[in-house]
């Protein structure tokens, strides 16, 4: 009966704390998606798509691709360091 | 060369998404995990005295109105002032957590702002009715880091401050210099375009 408490415990941390890291890795994922998707549903708000006779604003601030950069900046300097800091900790104090 | 203002919106609109998702990390993470890396730590604090900064080019530039000026002046402050106490909190410079009631103080200042320099009525435009949207969303949510200075620690709080922001962001995006809102263009507010 005590060992397999033993088991069980640690067994439902890390999937406690997986969750959470699942939960970190789909954000920037998410955040970019959501660009994506909303390039596809208004490309006019792309106007690289269309550049000819549009100003230097029109061709530098595009909002559906500032979604898929901020995602994707999320995701290689805030996601993956914190998900190794966190795979660390869940593993010390397993 | 001035972008138009709802290039600034959408500018700005990313900066709030990323200070957000990097509350909705440390939210789940939890603050110990979070500030394993020093860098880290100073992230979205540092994000937000930035955007306060950034603030101030704004009030100088876009000056359609004393009273937009007064405004976007006012924000500079107020997020500037929380930006640095949660820098001065997180670097151990600043003790008292009641420098986290700079949190509650600059969303209240921003609701406010946004409510009285939209001076035109909710259906008139969409840039209106979203400048209204803004306003009551920061004077509601205002009361999210209020309760976060004395429940620190709640997940959900936390969670819920993180998706303020992101909300405001994603109202921010869908801000249009002349564009109708729910079917509803004023007229007066010129000839609409993309």
């Amino acid at each position: 009966m005590e060992s397999s408490y033993v088991h069980r415990l640690p067994a439902a941390g890390v999937r406690r704390r997986s969750r959470r890291a699942q939960a970190v890795s789909l954000l920037g994922p998410l955040t970019a998606a959501a660009g994506v998707i909303w390039a596809i549903v208004q490309p006019y708000r792309v106007t690289l798509l269309h550049p000819f006779g549009q100003g230097f604003w029109w061709l530098f601030v595009e909002p559906p691709l500032l979604v898929v950069v901020a995602g994707i900046v999320f995701t290689y300097v805030v996601a993956r360091p914190l998900l190794a800091d966190l795979e660390a900790h869940d593993a010390a104090s397993r | 060369m001035l972008p138009p203002a709802e290039m600034v919106h959408w500018l700005f609109a990313t900066g709030i998404l990323l200070v957000g998702l990097c509350l909705l990390c440390e939210a789940i993470v939890g603050t110990e995990v979070w500030r394993q890396r020093p860098w880290r730590k100073y992230l979205w604090p540092g994000l937000a005295f930035a955007l306060g900064v950034l603030l101030w080019p704004v009030m100088a530039f876009f000056t359609n109105s004393s009273i937009h000026m007064y405004a976007h002046g006012s924000w500079a402050e107020v997020l500037m002032l929380a930006g640095g106490a949660e820098l001065g909190l997180v670097h151990g410079r600043l003790k008292s957590p009641l420098w986290r009631l700079t949190w509650p103080l600059a969303f209240a200042v921003t609701g406010i702002a946004f409510i009285v320099h939209e001076q035109n009525a909710w259906f008139f435009a969409r840039s209106a009715f979203l400048h209204h949207l803004l306003g009551w969303t920061f004077l509601i949510a205002a009361l999210i880091p209020l309760a976060l200075v004395w429940r620190p620690r709640s997940l959900a709080l936390q969670s819920m401050f993180a998706l303020s922001l992101v909300t405001v962001s994603v109202m921010l995006f869908c801000d249009r210099d002349v564009a109708p809102v729910f079917g509803h263009l004023s007229p007066l507010a010129g000839v609409e375009h993309r």
